[in-house]
């Protein structure tokens, strides 16, 4: 028998039972999971899920009730709210995922590199993440808003994604650089700084490895704060423009004029915010008990 | 406690030094201004004479720099100049708002903290008990439940049941507490639902920590009754990081409000910040951004200070 075939044959068994366990220890983080795969299996055959065009005006059917026809019912325009709302899921996981994707890379880079550094460097970029903290994310996000307007790259407002990445940047850079500092002091840093490598493929190749924790965690939960922001600057009329279906979108404007004729226009899609965000958070939660418990974000 | 308290403040200014750089350049790193958005907005058709007139008028036309000169001395003089799109002084625009979206506010972190405190050490007292996830739902909700829509349901429902809207009109409460408090609680609920849950998952896990510490268990030891173990010796060392999330997320509100004051249609900061947004009215953005940075940076200093207060080992350490 020989020994270096051992980890190859039990490293895949392994995996399958990592995955076995989250879903033993955190049941809710296997339910949310399965919920943010329905919502991404709906979102990329949104033409096939959808029983409706989204953009489809029906004059005939104005705000008609949900029914078998129409599952969530009809808006102003007579256009299918089911389908709107799963169209919608495109956009939200599109933006959700880039933005947080973005802003967490940055911020983790930054979070690193300060904790690799330290010194003068590391109080510069703690300054400047001290400065964007005290911005409220909203407000950070409208700031950018209103600094850069709008730039569409297939139909996907570019401006929107750093505006919704910009306030992630400082929160993981604080909690990747906390990660990162006990991190610096392990003695293979060290050895490796002795063996002559360069700083960057230390961060990259030494140290990046040991904080994926906090990342995927911070990655993850901040998609969450994402969709979130999503849905509130298109409720404010200054992210996500008509005709693109987005569920904060469809909350605006003069949605509120039919509180009483048809509730519908409003519990469907906020109902999928919610769930959206719910799952994700959720999920964050769960990866973050079982990634480490001691970790909180 | 005085050096500390020196140093702490004297560790304010550079970040708002550093908010006030950043955000005046932001703003004005692509060309285009409030002048645009207000003459041609409609789809006028506006000759550039006009808004070259316009912009001199409001001082746009001269150089970056001369401008970030205005904006910093403005800063230290407190004066702030006026709004791009009304003429009025910002300072005006922002203190004739300032009362509703505070009361707001004061009134969403009360019921917040009241209700936050019981639910969070319930659930650390019943941990992996199916009270525990019930809380953990219901907060975890508080995340993600989108402010703005919240409050819809909050109109839904008052439609629905009592077939009643909240009255429109702010009436402050020194005139009117009946009329004030009928129209400001339900924005302040639909902001303090979030706020309550971040207050509660906080207390939950430091009072968790807390739990495990030795002087709980010496305590127990010594047969002290559980119920002041809870309430002596755990709860208050819990509620010391509990603290700090309390004061962020006040400061961080009006974030909150800034969505919910559209549904319930209320004229408070949170409105004129989105209406500044979208007319690009640079000056009214700029001093709104530094009353919250400013407000935030002092609500982090009094949270430190308490800090300071509470815990010795801050003090002298």
């Amino acid at each position: 028998m020989s020994v270096a075939a051992l980890p190859s044959v039990t490293e895949p068994a392994r995996r399958r039972s990592a995955i076995l366990e989250f879903c033993q220890q955190q049941p809710l983080g296997a339910a949310s999971f399965v919920v943010i795969f329905v919502m991404m299996f709906a979102g990329i055959f949104a033409e096939r899920v959808a029983p409706y065009n989204p953009l489809d005006i029906d004059f005939d059917n104005i705000l008609s009730a949900p029914s078998w026809a129409h599952w969530g019912g009809t808006d102003a325009f007579g256009r299918d709210i089911f389908s709107r709302i799963i169209y919608g899921s495109r956009t939200a996981l599109v933006i959700g995922f880039t933005s947080s994707f973005i802003g967490s890379t940055i911020g983790a880079i930054l979070g690193v590199a300060s904790a690799y550094f330290g010194g003068r460097i590391d109080t510069w970029i703690q300054r400047f993440v001290d400065v964007l903290l005290a911005f409220p994310i909203i407000v950070l996000a409208l700031v950018v808003v209103a600094a850069l307007r709008k730039f569409l790259i297939g139909g996907i407002d570019v401006n929107l994604i750093y505006a919704i990445a910009i306030p992630i940047v400082p929160r993981v850079a604080r909690v990747v650089r906390a990660a990162a500092l006990s991190v610096r002091t392990m003695p293979y840093v060290d050895a490796a700084r002795a063996a002559g490598y360069s700083n960057s493929r230390i961060i990259f190749r030494h140290m990046a490895p040991n904080v994926v924790a906090p990342y995927l965690i911070m990655f993850t939960a901040f998609i969450a704060q994402a969709i979130l922001l999503e849905a509130s600057l298109s409720f404010l009329g200054l992210g996500v423009t008509e005709p693109t279906p987005a569920w904060g979108l469809m909350l605006s404007g003069n949605a509120a004029d039919f509180y009483r004729e048809a509730p519908w226009m409003i519990l469907f899609p906020g109902a999928a915010i919610s769930l959206a965000v719910f799952a994700f958070n959720l999920f964050g939660d769960s990866l973050r008990d079982y990634l480490d418990p001691r970790f909180k974000v | 406690m005085l050096r500390y308290t020196v140093h702490r403040v004297l560790l304010m200014f550079p970040t708002l030094i550093g908010v006030a750089v950043l955000v005046f350049f932001m703003l004005r790193v692509i060309p285009g201004d409030v002048v645009e958005v207000k003459l041609r907005g409609d789809g006028g058709n506006v000759s550039q004479e006009t808004i070259e007139m316009e912009r001199h008028r409001l001082g746009l036309d001269k150089p970056i720099l001369y401008q970030f000169k205005d904006w910093m001395v403005g800063l230290v003089t407190l004066d702030l100049g006026k709004s791009m799109w009304t003429d009025r002084p910002v300072t005006e625009e922002i203190s004739i708002r300032l009362e509703l979206s505070l009361q707001v506010a004061i009134m969403a972190s009360i019921v917040a903290v009241l209700i936050a405190i019981p639910l969070g050490t319930t659930a650390a007292l019943m941990r992996g008990t199916w009270v525990d996830y019930a809380v953990r739902i219901i907060t975890i909700g508080g995340l993600s439940i989108p402010s703005f829509w919240f409050g819809m349901l909050i109109m839904i429902s008052l439609l629905y049941f009592f077939n009643w809207l909240p009255p429109i009109t702010f009436t402050p409460i020194y005139v009117d507490p009946v009329a004030n408090l009928t129209q400001l609680i339900w924005p302040a609920l639909a902001v303090g639902y979030r706020y309550c849950a971040v207050v509660a998952r906080m207390i939950r896990s430091s009072l968790l920590e807390v739990l495990n510490e030795d002087y709980i268990r010496t305590a127990r030891a010594k047969g002290v009754y559980e119920k002041l173990v809870i309430s002596r010796h755990a709860l208050r060392n819990a509620l010391l990081p509990a603290i700090t999330v309390i004061g962020i997320e006040f400061a961080f509100l009006i974030g909150g409000l800034v969505v919910t004051e559209q549904v319930f249609n209320l004229n408070g900061i949170g409105m004129l910040f989105v209406q500044s947004v979208s007319r690009n009215d640079f000056t009214l953005i700029q001093a709104m951004v530094m009353m919250v940075a400013a407000f935030y940076v002092v609500i982090n200093l009094v949270v430190d200070l308490l800090y300071a207060v509470f815990d010795p080992r801050i003090r002298y350490g």
